[in-house]
């Protein structure tokens, strides 16, 4: 009997001094192995009384069975151990950059463009955009504008020959959708236009967005209401409009449209000039001559349509005092706008 | 337009203040872009009276001289001018002052001495001897009157005066004077207008009629034209008060006769002109248009040569002016001029505007023209120029005059009704504040019940029809009593991009995935760049006006523009960059069809840094045309493009249509721009493409029995091109080969020379069941006998 309890102690002994997985098994194989001590007991067996068999067979079984255990829950502290030791060995410096894949942007003119579109499609309006280079007609004639009219002046336009010239605004987007659809009409009209001038607050080449309604009993209350919606998602909830006459040929009236200064408030600062407010946008009741010229039957439907540059918006928007820089690309400037 | 506050108060009783009558004008479309306060300045210099002058002990140049200031005291002030005198009042800038030009002035010491100021000569003040005579002489300005010592220079000499800047819309042409002005600022207050004195008196004896002859042979380009003889002129200085009034509005007096002349454009806005009767031939005037090659030489002694499109005034040989833009020297007016024509007309605004820019010669008379004037400021302008004659009894007027008008002259009406003016504003302004306004604005209004029916004034060439009405009515009303409604009584409408629109968003927000920023370039570019890259020229098209030789044609490619755009951010050192553009090309085809260039919508891309090679552009057309135009035929040649890399670009071509090329940038090409590093790119037809786009989803089964791997390494000729192995490998590969990746390409080691190792990896399966080993073995072995048969390629 105090051959049991020696090898017991001797097993837990041995176990605990065990200090790696690869020693491991062949500590464990001197007690419990094939020719282990305690394998040997039970070897031992015939030599034992028929009648005490038995019990002493149950006696080496519980052994093994302590002794087992005495290993088993050693091979679990060492492989705990072997894991954190791999875990540890594996540790980054969680803080280090990571490595972000890489996307680009859309330029910001697109950018405001698209906001204004989505401003405008959720309220029914379509986009049609038509070819840079028009006629003199479409560009001037059909908008009420007749060789020679003092409004000439107001665009410095480019020719490429008499007739022909490139757009200097969107306007001529609005007679193209009158001649070929039936009113109900929703339009937005982007795109780039061009007029000869070049500075820090002029570009030759530039972006409008013409925006045309024509039908029943649109007034000017509703040019409001819609300019007044488009500027709170463009700007800010906050962000009001004020109209004040202006002329356009093809418009009667005529408004351009302020809205409050976005960096001040309303309060007066050097982006609105101390005034408060800031010009983004021309718009007007359709001239009734315009819709005439384009075959709609003005006793019926009415028109509203606005126009508004891009760059002034986006300008306004971001804080862009050059408007060069917008049509530089220099990648660490547009990089800026990838943003969402 | 610049119209002084003084001037305006002649017209009106403002009873508001400057700022506050700004505020107005602007809210009824009249923007002051500027508020000029003359002599705004001037501060602290004030009259004082010379007392004692004494030569400086150490300086021979200067006075020194004791002065009574009034309530500043007696100051001593050290002078160099010589036309001071004692017993002088002389306006004296105290310590601390500030003149005119904004300088400072603070007492100081001169040789020895101290002066506590500086006397001032008019210059100092900002006047010439238009506005106070004795301003102009070199020295100090000496006060005339008997003043009170002490007091205020700019009270004393009224330097007080607020001009306002105001900018008037092009529809507005009667505003381009102060009387225009003053109607608006009358009607805008509800005040009655004070208009100027049109009267004058007349001898019987002369007669305009008897003594010249006026014909008008052209009424299409001079609507209405007025000869008015005045005898007995005096060629004389004006009176102070009109050359004050010139002066602030920027004019140098001339004399009594060009001075009412300049005076009548500025206060009625009508250009005048005088002729000096004895130098017109046969005294006769005619309107006509030039002969070809006829000359005059004008005012400002410069010669011209006209055509038949330029209308001048002739005497009976020769021209004498140019309607609307300036005399003859021929028959300018002179200090010995006795009997004149004055000329008061209505010219066509078009042809003067050309006449005045093809001969390249502007004037005010000429700007006034262009804007156009109306038939009532002729009258208006003769009247009043006659009456100034009277007033300045400088001349004596004849008893009629000519007034040759091309048709009877008949007030405009416009019928509406009140609920078409509230319909378009879509508020309801109260029938009677309608009839107020219109009838301020000078409208006769007739009122039936909702018809309302109104005669325009004369000066209103404007007004055409109802919205006119409306818009008359708002901008006195105020915008701000506009209501904001979302289009209340419009039918609904989906709108929306449609599905191009969407997938040229879809597209660039791909490329945008791909790590390529958006660019905008112009959508010009300079003619050498079409040399330098070789393009066809045959299609360009020239501007007639370009800002720039840089920006004079259009594009036909956008792909310059992006070599460009890499080559400046090389230049300004961001080492690595990927941009695209999708805009438009114009190229001179198709005229005849629609009468318009072809303008086609082209996909640019462009990218450099060291990460960038032949594949990651490539790449980038291979992603878009899976994307968008997946299952068609795609095919790489090598590029014919000479601006691109001879070896490392290719021509992409979908359904055997070329449809543009993408690669390593010629060298030759980046030279031109100093640039040294590879830039890597391409272009597609954008227009094209979207005849082939497949955007049609129809979902395939995915299968549920197990997929069978192979790989498979073969080798080569090391000429044989990629294309060609997958193409045989797909073709022999059968039904059920799922899908063909190469993994590997080996050259070197165990491989012979010439030759080369490709490893594909091979996916099989099928929907209906699992494969046996045999089905996948002999499709391999059908795979590798074609690729010994077709390409010599053995097994490695």
């Amino acid at each position: 009997m105090e051959k049991f309890e020696e090898l017991k102690q001797k097993a837990k002994e041995e176990a605990e001094k065990i200090s790696s997985l690869k020693t491991m098994g062949d500590i464990k194989a001197k007690f419990i192995g094939k020719n282990g001590e305690i394998t040997a007991l039970l070897r031992g067996m015939k030599d034992i009384p028929a009648d005490l068999r038995a019990a002493f067979g149950k006696r080496v079984n519980d052994l093994k069975e302590e002794v087992s255990a005495f290993f088993a829950k050693k091979e679990e502290e060492l492989k705990a151990a072997e894991n954190a030791l791999k875990l540890k060995k594996e540790a980054v410096d969680i803080t280090l950059p990571g490595k972000i894949p890489q996307v680009g942007g859309l330029h910001p003119l697109n950018i405001v463009k698209n906001k204004i579109i989505d401003a405008f499609t959720g309220m029914g309006f379509e986009i049609f955009e038509g070819p840079e280079i028009d006629t003199d007609y479409y560009c001037f004639q059909a908008l009420n504008i007749p060789k020679d009219h003092p409004a000439r002046d107001m665009q410095d336009t480019f020719y490429i020959s008499d007739n022909v010239l490139l757009r200097p605004h969107t306007s001529p987007g609005q007679v193209r959708t009158m001649e070929n659809k039936k009113p109900p009409i929703k339009i937005l009209s982007p795109g780039r236009v061009y007029r000869a001038d070049d500075d820090a607050s002029h570009s030759p080449m530039f972006h409008q967005i013409e925006g045309l309604v024509v039908d029943k009993g649109v007034s000017l209350c509703d040019l409001k209401g819609l300019l007044d919606e488009f500027v709170r998602i463009i700007f800010d909830k906050d962000t009001k409009t004020r109209f004040r006459p202006s002329y356009f040929p093809f418009t009667e009236p005529s408004v351009e449209v302020d809205v409050t200064c976005c960096k001040c408030g309303g309060k007066g600062c050097n982006l609105c000039k101390g005034t408060g407010w800031i010009e983004i946008l021309g718009a007007g009741v359709v001239n009734k001559k315009v819709l005439e010229m384009s075959g709609i039957d003005s006793n019926v439907y009415s028109g509203l349509a606005f126009g508004l540059g891009i760059e002034r918006i986006t300008m306004i928007k971001y804080g862009i005092s050059d408007i060069r820089t917008l049509f530089e690309n220099n990648v660490s400037f547009l990089q800026q706008f990838n943003r969402r | 337009m610049k119209v002084p506050f003084s001037w305006l108060k002649e017209y009106v009783d403002i009873d508001c203040t400057a700022d506050e009558l700004v505020a107005k004008l602007f809210s009824c479309g009249f923007e002051v872009e500027e508020v000029i306060k003359f002599g705004e300045k001037i501060d602290r210099i004030v009259s004082c009276k010379i007392v004692k002058i004494e030569r400086h002990p150490n300086a021979d140049k200067l006075s020194v001289c004791q002065v009574d200031a009034g309530e500043y005291g007696n100051l001593q002030i050290i002078t160099a001018a010589t036309n001071v005198f004692e017993g002088a009042i002389v306006p004296v800038a105290l310590d601390g002052s500030t003149l005119y030009s904004g300088d400072k002035i603070k007492k100081g010491n001169l040789r020895g001495l101290p002066s506590f100021g500086m006397f001032c000569s008019g210059e100092e003040l900002g006047i010439t001897d238009d506005w106070y005579e004795g301003a102009s002489v070199h020295g100090i300005l000496i006060i005339k009157e008997d003043v009170e010592l002490g007091k205020d220079i700019k009270e004393i000499l009224q330097l007080n005066d607020v001009m306002f800047d105001i900018n008037v819309t092009a529809n507005r042409p009667d505003c381009q004077s102060i009387l225009g002005i003053a109607r608006e600022v009358a009607a805008l207050l509800n005040k009655p207008l004070k208009n100027p004195d049109f009267s004058y008196s007349t001898d019987k004896t002369i007669s305009t009629v008897n003594s010249v002859k006026i014909i008008n042979n052209d009424f299409d380009l001079c609507q209405r034209y007025k000869g008015h003889l005045v005898k007995d002129i005096k060629i004389e200085p004006s009176p102070l008060w009109l050359k004050r009034r010139l002066f602030l509005m920027g004019l140098r007096s001339i004399n009594n006769i060009v001075d009412i002349t300049n005076y009548v454009l500025l206060e009625i806005g009508q250009p005048m002109h005088a002729f000096d009767v004895k130098d017109l031939s046969d005294s006769t005037i005619i309107v006509r248009r030039a002969n070809g090659g006829e000359k005059i030489t004008t005012l400002d002694d410069k010669e011209f040569i006209l055509n038949e499109s330029n209308l001048v005034i002739c005497d009976a040989v020769k021209p004498v002016a140019i309607a609307g833009v300036m005399g003859g020297l021929n028959s300018e007016i002179k200090s010995d001029t006795k009997t004149v024509l004055f000329e008061s007309a209505k010219f066509s605004r078009d042809n003067v505007r050309k006449t005045a820019r093809t001969l390249g010669q502007r004037t005010d008379a000429s700007a006034r023209y262009e804007k156009g004037v109306d038939y009532l400021s002729v009258e208006n302008g003769m009247n009043r120029a006659l009456h100034l004659i009277d007033e300045l009894k400088c001349g004596t007027i004849a008893c009629d005059e000519y007034d040759l008008i091309d048709a009877p002259i008949k007030e405009k009406v416009i019928e509406t009704t009140f609920t078409k003016v509230n319909g378009v504003l879509g508020i309801d302004v109260p029938r009677d504040t309608i009839i107020n306004i219109l009838e301020r604005l000078n409208f006769k209004v007739d009122a039936c019940e909702d018809n309302l029916k109104v005669v325009v004034p004369l000066y209103r060439e404007d007004m055409d029809s109802y919205p006119d009405i409306v818009e008359e009515v708002i901008r006195e009303y105020g915008y701000d009593n506009i209501v904001p409604t979302l289009l209340k009584t419009s039918s609904i409408t989906s709108g929306g991009r449609n599905d191009a629109q969407q997938t040229t968003e879809n597209l660039k927000n791909l490329l945008v995935g791909y790590g390529y920023s958006e660019m905008i370039t112009y959508s010009f570019v300079a003619e050498k760049e079409f040399d330098l890259f070789g393009l066809d020229k045959s299609a360009k098209i020239r501007l007639k006006n370009p800002i720039s030789e840089d920006l004079a044609v259009m594009r036909t490619s956008l792909f310059p523009s992006a070599v460009r755009t890499a080559a400046n951010n090389l230049k300004r050192k961001n080492e690595r960059g990927r941009l695209f553009e999708l805009a438009k090309t114009y190229e001179n085809k198709n005229i005849s069809s629609i009468g318009l260039p072809t303008e086609t919508d082209h996909l640019a891309f462009i990218a450099f840094g060291e990460n960038e090679d032949f594949f990651t552009v490539k790449g980038v057309v291979e992603g878009v045309l899976e994307t968008f135009c997946r299952e068609q035929e795609v095919k790489y040649v090598r590029s014919t493009e000479r601006f691109m890399h001879p070896t490392r670009s290719a021509d992409i071509y979908l359904c055997g249509e070329k449809i543009g090329f993408v690669g390593q940038v010629n060298s030759e090409i980046l030279s031109a721009y100093d640039v040294e590093k590879p830039i890597y790119g391409g272009e597609i037809n954008y227009g094209l493409l979207t005849k082939f786009f497949n955007g049609k989803i129809i979902a395939k089964p995915v299968s549920k029995f197990p997929t069978v791997e192979r790989d498979l390494a073969v080798i080569v000729d090391e000429n044989c091109l990629y294309e060609e192995v997958i193409n045989c490998i797909k073709f022999s590969g059968g039904k059920y080969l799922e899908r063909v990746m190469l993994f590997d390409v080996y050259q070197g080691g165990q491989i012979e020379s010439g030759k080369k190792s490709m490893a594909f990896n091979l996916v099989f399966v099928s929907l209906e069941r699992t494969l046996s080993v045999e089905e996948v073995d002999g499709a391999i072995k059908k795979i590798l006998k074609n690729l010994k048969e077709k390409l010599n390629a053995e097994l490695r």
